[in-house]
């Protein structure tokens, strides 16, 4: 277990320390911040104070190894677009992000898996065919063009929920939430489901495949010779064994559900993360460019290295593999 | 390939998806075979004809028999010659794609060595990432490098490497497995042997034997390819309205969905919707009929 997870975290810093290279790069080389700062009429002297004022003028693995430090800390330097720090902004945005996340991953779950396993027990019934088609639809269509017809049918037509916003916030502490108030759940609830559509599709073709495949092995056919209820089987016997692809995929999925929301938050002009990425990106906002960079990095290095403790704990098979670089 | 032709006829989802691509395919190619107007001529459009809804509708006309958007542009034509931006754009991007990873896949594994974990690690932490995500960096990257208005002139390179630079890695991985499988071979080794060049083995042996686990990959790719293009260009990241591609349209379309005009947005985003059905249709069957474990 301790070798397993050492591997595990070295890796995981590898990861991090190469895009936090990338993202060093980006700093470096495409924004300069000392017209940033100056303006375009300085003189070369000052340019060269502030140069060395902010330590621009040592070599370029110290100056790498100061922003991995500061980073490391939370400090990802100014937005030139906005003028403030941009911790203080990613701090500020983060509420509304994780909260249209799970209300959307809360959704794709609370759908995909009751779908799937019916697609899976009854696959030629009636609504086995209309839920994959339905899925089908779900992976054709982009989340945004999904966004777009919501807001269109109802907001416009039928004028049931608002088209942009959070609704009405709580201010708990240094959390803003709109999940407190009857319109800031009008608010999320088309947002979070456009995002959902996606990941219902993939978790109703992931669980039914895994079901019908579940279903087919010996030991389901042993407890059906057993004479033990239909019910019973399908749920304590198949299910366990496929919930634990969909755990993965969903941890998987976690990180496009993120960039996902990018868009849909674009669209529905909710005030959280992936809105203000696409805003920085327009205005090639070099440090919050970076920044987010590395937040999503470690947010997916975070989520893999649960999913592989998860694993790890859940399947027996996998300790007893040895080397897991076998498969990488 | 008589094979497929004949799965093609017993699979009639599979073929009519066929028929829709090639149909889309051709309006790419002669879309003023196919668009009523000219939409891009400045000359042939009025500001006159502009918002005028589909005919069914009060104040529909017959010349626009979908609407007209803000600029007096035929939704029909503007629709057609968007089609022809966003299959252009999503498969040039998917052939970038397929090139990097296919020789990167090659040479990893049929050297192995160095040069492979190399790739291969940087493959694992791509695949990190959504390729939303990649593309979208890459594009911030282009504008923060050459500046706001020379990306925009620049839009549809900048799109083709952002669409090739985030797909790739599945290529490389697919081509390397195989490669890796080619590589113990007898007719390698027979080809070794008498002494042909390492270069035309990889490209002249092994190639064509792993063409089609690309071909599938190439058509699920484009499907993805088709929504990543039309999602960036939706967001204001993509193609610039002067000559819209589909996300550029439903983009600009979006626009005006609170003010009632929807046919702007939603005609343009259903024929997208609709290729990438097809696509993804297309692709399922070429991945069941040219898998030899189905067969």
């Amino acid at each position: 277990m301790i070798a397993f997870l050492f591997r595990r975290i070295v890796q995981a810093l590898l990861v991090l320390l190469t895009v936090a290279a990338i993202a060093f790069m980006m700093n470096t080389f495409l924004g300069d911040p000392l017209a940033t700062i100056l303006g375009p009429d300085s003189t070369a002297a000052q340019r060269d104070q502030v140069r060395i004022q902010l330590g621009l003028d040592r070599p370029l693995v110290v100056q790498f190894a100061d922003f991995v430090w500061r980073s490391a800390q939370g400090d990802f330097g100014m937005s030139y677009r906005l003028g403030r720090p941009v911790a203080a902004v990613l701090a500020e945005r983060a509420p509304a992000s994780i909260e249209l996340t799970i209300v959307g991953v809360a959704l794709a779950v609370l759908i995909g898996i009751p779908a799937g396993l019916v697609t899976a027990i009854w696959p030629a019934s009636a609504a086995s065919r209309v839920i994959l088609a339905v899925s089908l639809f779900g992976i054709s269509v982009p989340s945004f063009f999904v966004a777009v017809i919501l807001i269109w049918v109802f907001s416009v037509n039928l004028g049931w929920f608002p088209s942009f916003g959070r609704g009405q916030l709580v201010t708990i502490g240094t959390w803003q939430t709109g999940l407190l108030t009857p319109s800031g759940w009008r608010a999320i609830i088309m947002p979070a489901f456009s995002i959902a559509i996606f990941q219902i599709a993939i978790i109703i073709r992931l669980v039914r495949a895994e079901m019908l495949e579940v279903l087919r092995t010996d030991f389901i056919r042993f407890t059906q010779a057993r004479g033990l209820m239909a019910r019973s089987i399908y749920i304590s016997h198949g299910l366990r064994n496929a919930l634990l692809q969909v755990i993965t995929i969903i941890g998987l999925q976690f990180g496009s559900i993120l960039a996902f929301a990018a868009i849909t938050e674009t669209v529905f002009q909710w005030p959280g993360l992936g809105y203000l990425f696409l805003q920085s990106v327009q205005a090639a906002d070099v440090s919050m460019m970076s920044a987010f960079l590395m937040l999503v990095a470690l947010i997916f290095v975070t989520t893999n290295f649960i999913i592989d403790c998860l694993y790890y704990i859940m399947d027996p098979r996998i300790r007893a593999d040895g080397p897991m670089g076998g498969h990488a | 390939m008589r094979d497929l032709f004949r799965a093609l006829r017993r699979a009639p989802l599979a073929f009519i998806s066929l028929i829709v691509v090639l149909i889309y395919v051709f309006a790419a190619i002669a879309p003023g075979l196919l668009a009523p107007y000219e939409v891009f001529d400045l000359t042939k459009i009025s500001l006159m004809d502009s918002f005028i809804p589909p005919v069914w509708l009060d104040g529909g006309d017959w010349r626009f028999p979908l609407g007209t958007d803000d600029q007096g542009r035929d939704i029909i034509s503007a629709t057609i010659y968007g089609i022809r931006i966003s299959l252009m754009v999503s498969i040039a991007g998917v052939i970038l794609a397929l090139l990097i990873g296919v020789v990167a896949g090659l040479v990893a594994g049929f050297f192995g060595g160095a040069f492979d974990a190399f790739l291969m690690r940087i493959a694992d932490i791509q695949l990190t990432f959504p390729a939303i995500l990649i593309a979208v960096l890459i594009d911030g990257v282009a504008r923060a490098a050459v500046g706001q208005a020379a990306r925009d002139q620049l839009s549809v390179i900048v799109l083709i490497i952002a669409i090739g630079l985030s797909g790739w890695v599945q290529y490389a991985r697919s081509v390397r497995a195989a490669t890796l499988v080619e590589r113990e071979r007898q007719y390698v080794k027979a080809a070794r042997l008498i002494g042909i060049s390492k270069l035309s083995i990889m490209f002249g042996h092994i190639l064509p034997n792993v063409l089609t686990a690309v071909l599938v990959l190439a058509t699920i790719h484009l499907a993805t390819a088709i929504i990543l293009e039309a999602t960036l260009s939706f967001v204001g990241l993509g193609i610039p309205p002067t000559t819209p591609s589909l996300g550029t349209l439903i983009s600009i379309g979006n626009g005006f969905l609170l003010s009632g005009e929807w046919w702007m947005a939603i005609f343009p985003g259903a024929v997208l919707a609709l290729l990438v059905l097809c696509v993804n249709l297309l692709g399922d069957f070429l991945r069941d009929a040219l898998n030899p474990r189905l067969r």
